[in-house]
């Protein structure tokens, strides 16, 4: 790590993207989300990167740079976190089904009402069904390099990607990471080119009106209609797991870190007990797991989701198939229901032979501390206590740390 | 002042721009205005476009009956996604003029926010909105700029009864760098306003009142005709306002020779949108635009 | 570069005519001109063209004797309304029905 140098989780998100000569940035400040695009502003006020600056009055309007200069073939980015994330909720749907390899980062925050600016994940949960690329970074080097990644990722398949991390966990520390030698990163991110760029001299009407069913152009080809296009996005969505893991072997290449983009799993491979966790969470808990392992005999592993959407559930239920316990903790949840991972983990394993007890823990919403110890103590509770509860209190999740 | 172009119907161009066959209604002033605005434009620009009557007529995937690059966009956003195009534009080096056009709708009301920052920030676009008085693509509900006394789906029975906004006035307090108004009953006015507003730099707003048949509630063929009757009766002006200094253009500014103008009332009349106008409103309006023609006197004799 | 095994479908429309299809069917009347009228057609020289340009549909030829396109022609009257001279006259497209009489 000679290279290394110490700085806050958002200045490496700053830093990926003036690695990746972004050259639209759009931005509009949210805690604890600001520092990234202040840091941004400061290096394209000091001629230290070469990009559009628009300092926007809303995250509508931010997403709204991002999509006009992205249609336009030029690379975008802009950040947010939160309340801007659902205040952009309709043109996420628009980039996806536009089909604009935009990469936004959201540094993880609760939403309102009531106000929190603290950490949980329900901002990025609530607009899993946009259409975006959901990414999990776990601390600062991830963040630099998921974002490059992303930036890859977003342009080979053409849907935009949302590269998440934990408000104040890593947007505020400070820990040492290190940055990507630029003409490396040029190499391994080449510059953005799209087919339906707007263009004078091959004009196009791009998102207009799209009817119900297929429908013959000026030349007679029959065209798919918004159902058939809908569908691409699905398909083509489910693909980039396998180019996200193919950048990731390329990155490794050129910077010889990576190996575990999409699952990262920390003492997985004997463990009858596997913990599933998103973000930083993830590596809290390796702390947990040596102890469990040490103080209580128990076999466990801790399984970070790195890659949310498209969801790898044949990766994740395979990874799950000699556990005996699976415990998703999650800083989010699908209200009147569970856990949103936790149920898709458990639709995940469905079709596969070993159905391993699963447990859906809900913790640390609004920034509510998360002491290892009451991981350790669920975790230890949850592998010794009686596998014949009724099914419906089994599946109940349970909220760790409320103070009622 | 810049000077401004005078082009006539003679050294108008031929060439078009859009396709006929297209999905407008018949006697639709928004076609009139986009048919002869595009000639002025030309092919280097790139429109964006919210939803409106506009995104029917540039025609259904995989058809565009316009022959203009357009994006389309959400509702809120037309002048922060020409902000994010124009910034392309400038990135790859291209003087390409980006070309919002938006209804009364997407201007007044929901894109209000979005104008509003691209104003303060200056952007370098052409904003065109298309005031039809009503939110006419979805069936003729009020909207901010409706008029009051008009009957619309979500007005009925009696009219509005608030005043419509003045959104030229509010786009004034921006400061622009050149705003004017404009009615598709004068597309030539319109289209020498688009080729000075392509010589100015930073955003240049363009209002225009574009009469609309079902929605007014008139005959497809007085289109032009009711247009003009509302700039003869000093309803509508045509102005131009260019460091902060306002001057009547064109037809209205011959209007100054004239000692009275055509009364308000038959404008009023011409509509099924104003049938449930009352003689007093009747007699308010016109009171109204004597009142700001008389000021236009003092100020321009 | 997009990696070629992806599709990318999105909706971006090529332009061409009659998206509406042939908008003529709309018409329940059509212009007519009567030539010894219109101004550019008696004076065999440029002038009025006022039908071509307030044509909201791009239908009225900018010609000495304009043509206009009844395949798209909405029959919307504008250019009837507008006329200088009351050349331009909005006959019932029943009329010109083959074997129909009118009474």
């Amino acid at each position: 790590m000679s290279k290394a140098i110490i700085e806050s989780g958002n200045v490496a998100a700053a830093m990926a993207v003036q690695l990746a000569r972004a050259e639209v940035i759009a931005a509009y400040p949210i805690t604890p989300q600001t520092p990234v695009t202040e840091k941004l502003s400061e290096l394209i006020t000091a001629g230290r990167m070469d990009a559009e600056y628009v300092a926007v009055e809303s995250e509508h309007s931010a997403m709204a740079v991002c999509i006009g200069a992205a249609s336009a073939g030029v690379r975008a980015f802009t950040a947010t976190s939160s309340n801007g994330l659902l205040y952009m909720s309709e043109q996420l749907h628009w980039a996806a089904g536009a089909r604009l390899p935009i990469v936004m980062c959201v540094v993880n925050r609760g939403i309102g009402a009531p106000w929190s600016v603290w950490n949980d994940h329900q901002d990025a949960i609530s607009q899993r069904d946009a259409g975006w690329i959901q990414v999990f970074a776990k601390d600062h080097q991830e963040i630099i390099d998921m974002t490059l990644k992303a930036f890859r990722l977003a342009e080979l398949v053409h849907i935009p990607v949302m590269v998440n991390y934990d408000g104040y966990y890593l947007s505020h520390t400070y820990m040492p990471f290190e940055p990507p030698d630029a003409a490396r990163v040029d190499a391994f991110l080449p510059a953005y080119q799209y087919k339906h760029a707007l263009s004078p001299e091959r004009p196009e009407s791009l998102n207009t009106v799209t009817l119900p069913d297929a429908r013959l152009d000026v030349n007679g080809i029959k065209r798919g209609g918004y159902m058939d296009i809908r569908h691409n996005l699905h398909e083509e969505m489910g693909m980039a797991i396998e180019v996200w893991e193919e950048i990731d072997r390329e990155f490794q290449g050129h910077f010889g870190r990576g190996g575990a983009p999409v699952l990262d799993p920390y003492r997985c491979d004997d463990a009858d007990t596997v913990i599933v966790a998103m973000g930083t969470m993830a590596n809290q808990f390796r702390v947990v797991v040596d102890r469990l392992r040490q103080d209580d005999g128990i076999r466990a592993g801790v399984l970070a989701l790195q890659m949310y959407r498209p969801f790898p559930g044949s990766r994740i239920a395979e990874a799950l198939q000699s556990a005996r316990h699976v415990l998703v903790y999650e800083k989010g949840l699908s209200y009147g229901n569970q856990g949103a991972l936790y149920a898709d983990i458990k639709s995940a394993l469905y079709p596969y032979p070993s159905r391993p007890q699963l447990h859906n823990f809900i913790v640390g919403l609004g920034g509510r501390e998360i002491p290892t110890e009451s991981l350790y103590q669920t975790t230890r509770a949850a592998c010794t206590e009686d596998r014949m509860r009724p099914p419906a209190q089994s599946d109940a999740p349970q909220w760790i740390g409320l103070q009622l | 002042m810049k000077m401004a172009a005078k082009t006539t119907v003679l050294n108008l161009t031929e060439e078009e721009f859009v396709h006929p066959g297209n999905r407008a209604c018949s006697g639709c002033g928004l076609s009139i205005l986009y048919r002869i605005g595009v000639k002025a434009l030309g092919r280097d620009c790139i429109f964006v476009v919210p939803p409106s009557c506009l995104t029917v007529m540039q025609g259904l995937y995989p058809i565009a009956a316009t022959q203009m690059p357009v994006l389309n966009g959400t509702f809120a956003s037309t002048a922060a996604i020409a902000t994010g195009v124009k910034a392309a534009m400038r990135r790859l080096g291209r003087a390409t003029q980006v070309v919002a056009w938006a209804g009364d709708g997407g201007t007044s009301d929901i894109g209000i926010q979005a104008l509003s920052g691209a104003l303060e920030r200056g952007e370098d676009i052409i904003y065109i909105c298309y005031d039809n008085e009503a939110y006419m693509n979805t069936g003729v509900q009020r909207s901010g700029t409706t008029p009051q006394g008009s009957l619309t789906t979500t007005t009925p029975f009696s009219g509005k009864s608030e005043v419509g906004k003045n959104l030229p006035a509010i786009i004034a307090a921006h400061n622009p760098a050149y705003l004017a108004t404009c009615s598709a009953s004068y597309p030539l006015d319109f289209h020498d306003k688009l080729l000075k507003a392509k010589q100015i730099k930073g955003l240049k707003y363009l209002h225009v009142q574009t009469p609309c048949p079902p929605g007014w509630g008139i005959e497809e063929h007085m289109t032009v005709a009711l247009g003009r009757a509302a700039v003869e009766t000093g309803l509508f002006d045509l102005y131009e306002i260019e460091d902060g200094c306002l001057q009547l253009t064109g037809p209205s500014q011959q209007l100054l020779g004239k000692a009275c103008l055509r009364p308000v009332r038959e404008y009023l009349e011409m509509q099924v949108r104003f049938k449930a106008c009352s003689d007093e409103q009747a007699a308010a309006l016109q009171a109204q635009v004597d009142q700001r023609w008389a000021g236009y006197r003092d100020k321009f004799k | 570069m997009p990696d070629p095994r992806f599709k990318i479908l999105t909706s971006a429309s090529t332009s061409g005519p009659g998206d509406a299809g042939r908008t003529g069917s709309w018409r329940v009347e059509r212009p007519v001109i009567d030539m010894s009228r219109c101004i550019p057609a008696k004076t065999g020289k440029h002038a009025c063209h006022l039908c071509w340009l307030l044509c909201p549909d791009n239908v009225v030829s900018k010609d000495i004797e304009p043509e206009i396109d009844l395949e798209y022609c909405k029959g919307c009257g504008i250019c009837a309304e507008e006329c200088p001279v009351q050349a331009i006259e909005m006959v019932p497209d029943a009329d010109f029905i083959e074997g129909a009489e009118r009474e």
